[in-house]
């Protein structure tokens, strides 16, 4: 779950920045970047609080597989 | 390493910061980056277009004073703290007694309230747009309408009961915020580019051409509005430099860097400097500079005349930001305004807390935040950023001074270091007297010398280095004879 948070995480960014490089590009319009930033705006921040700042969980020793 | 650790001092208040306690490289890095791309960074680029720039002194400007600000930080700041391992306030204190730290706080308090005052203001430019009540104009020093009063106020107010509140919970947001906060400053800076060459009809198909763009149209060199001083390259390198006077100079980020292993961790300000002080600064004056172009004031002629019919747009981050990236660039206004000014009203209230010990941080931090919101109604603070800022860093200067000159230089001249805590005076003479009079020359060098205030603090740290020096040998003869 926190691969996948994280990975929304990184396209959010990528969606903060990318519209404006495509608008300078001239392969998008002025509306459409500030739509997508404002989805990679909500995306960054629903997701990112689950996962930056907290230590991934340790598997504890009953998850791992019993040697014997 | 936490905001709340920074600016409190945290742990080790009073002791050197432990070896177990040590950060490395990167928890410098990503603390700077953030702290630098704030709220006035969308005030103080504007202001450079306005101070008629040039793209030559804009540019190799911000390039030259941000790394003579790493420099000031590597090499004066980061090694007395990676050796001494003390706040700035206790190593104040140990040199100049605990009654002149207390005059330190009430001036170092006085200038975080009026700079959260700004930040405050950058928010509530954002409301400006939503609510649509008339915003400050370029020349108003006084408050202009009852909505941008209740808009300060409403954004104040809430940033202050925050800061009292939840510190650590918009300590949080802010790290969280920052990535986001820097790639939205830097789509400011590409859609503007964009947005430049469809209105010049330009072709960009070389470095070369990119920068004819840069130096003819949007950072021309013209003469700086009307009330404004014009800005030449040194004037951009000084400011550049002195931005931050008061944490390398005045050595406020001892605090910070006691916490480091090696002293050429002053080099991860870089990160701050060049992300916040060159990017941001140059992404945000293009947006003013192209609201400029868009009104049609692209002479000087043109301006005068906006000037005069009282029509001359005001750079104000709110309506910039949404022109050029919708709500997003309107979240980023309230939120680089917001999570910089909860740090700067939480510094502020511990400021004043020393002063009155006895009184809650909670209703101190209320208070601290009142007079922010009171400040930020004014929008001469914002208007002229660029002179309050050069005067927080002089008013802070003579004290690095005094650190740097008791840390590196007293013991070798035969006087004592620390004189303060060797004599169990609670007023340093020498260091007090320092000040003032460093501050009345620095006066004295601005109003009949000719020296604008944006440069003044180089001679200054100097005068009061040699002040200092001179002021202890009376000062400590004098304590040592009348003991005798």
């Amino acid at each position: 779950m926190r691969r996948l948070l994280q990975l929304i995480s990184w396209i959010a960014l990528l969606g903060t920045v990318a519209p404006s490089v495509l608008y300078l590009a001239g392969s998008m319009q002025l509306p459409q970047v500030k739509l997508v930033m404002l989805v990679s705006t909500i995306a960054w921040f629903v997701a990112t609080p689950f996962w930056m700042g907290r230590t991934p969980e340790t598997p504890s020793p009953e998850d791992s597989p019993a040697t014997s | 390493m936490s905001e709340e650790k920074q600016a409190s001092g945290g742990e080790f208040e009073r002791e050197p910061v432990p070896k177990n306690a040590l950060l490395g490289f990167k928890s410098f890095i990503g603390m700077y980056a953030g702290e630098h791309c704030a709220g006035t960074e969308l005030m103080i680029g504007p202001l450079f277009v306005a101070a008629g720039v040039s793209a030559f002194d804009v540019v190799v400007g911000l390039i030259l004073g941000n790394l003579l600000a790493v420099l000031s930080w590597m090499f004066l700041t980061a090694p007395i703290a990676t050796r001494a391992r003390l706040t700035l306030y206790y190593q104040l204190e140990k040199i100049c007694g605990r009654k002149l730290v207390t005059v330190y706080n009430l001036a170092n308090g006085v200038m975080f309230c009026f700079l959260a005052g700004a930040m405050i203001t950058v928010s509530a430019t954002a409301l400006g747009v939503w609510f649509k009540f008339p915003m400050p104009g370029f020349a108003d020093t006084y408050p202009n309408s009852v909505g941008w009063v209740l808009a300060v106020l409403s954004v104040g107010t809430l940033i202050s009961i925050v800061a009292a509140y939840g510190y650590n919970m918009v300590a949080k947001f802010a790290n969280i915020a920052a990535p986001w906060m820097v790639l939205v400053f830097l789509a400011f800076g590409i859609v503007a580019l964009r947005n430049f060459i469809d209105a010049t009809g330009s072709t960009i198909s070389s470095p070369g051409d990119l920068w004819e763009l840069a130096s003819t149209v949007i950072w021309r060199g013209a003469e700086p509005l009307p009330g404004k001083v014009k800005f030449t390259f040194w004037h951009v390198t000084f400011f550049a430099w002195f931005c931050n006077m008061a944490m390398h100079i005045g050595m406020s980020d001892l605090s910070v860097f006691r916490f480091a292993r090696k002293s050429w961790y002053g080099v991860a300000t870089a990160s701050g400097m060049y992300v916040g002080h060159f990017m941001a600064w140059l992404s945000a004056s293009m947006l003013f500079a192209f609201q400029l172009h868009a009104a049609g004031l692209i002479d000087n002629g043109a301006i005068r005349a906006a000037s005069e019919a009282g029509t001359l747009p005001a750079p104000l981050p709110g309506p910039l930001a949404n022109e050029a990236c919708g709500l997003a660039g309107l979240l980023c206004v309230i939120i680089a305004g917001w999570t910089t000014a909860n740090p700067t009203i939480y510094r502020a209230g511990l400021a004043f807390q020393a002063i009155v010990p006895k009184t809650s941080r909670f209703v101190v931090t209320l208070a601290t935040g009142a007079v922010a919101t009171l400040a930020g109604m004014f929008p001469a603070l914002a208007m002229r950023l660029l002179d309050f800022v050069a005067l927080y860093g002089m008013l802070l200067m003579p004290m690095g001074a005094v650190i740097f000159v008791d840390y590196w230089l007293l013991k070798r001249l035969g006087l004592h270091s620390s004189y303060a805590e060797l004599s169990g005076k609670s007023f340093n003479w020498a260091a007090g007297l320092t000040w003032f009079l460093t501050l009345g020359a620095c006066f004295c060098l601005v109003k009949f010398a000719g020296i604008e205030i944006f440069f003044v603090s180089l001679p200054g740290w100097f005068v009061a280095a040699i002040l200092y020096i001179v002021l202890c040998k009376f000062y400590q003869n004098a304590r040592v004879a009348t003991a005798e």
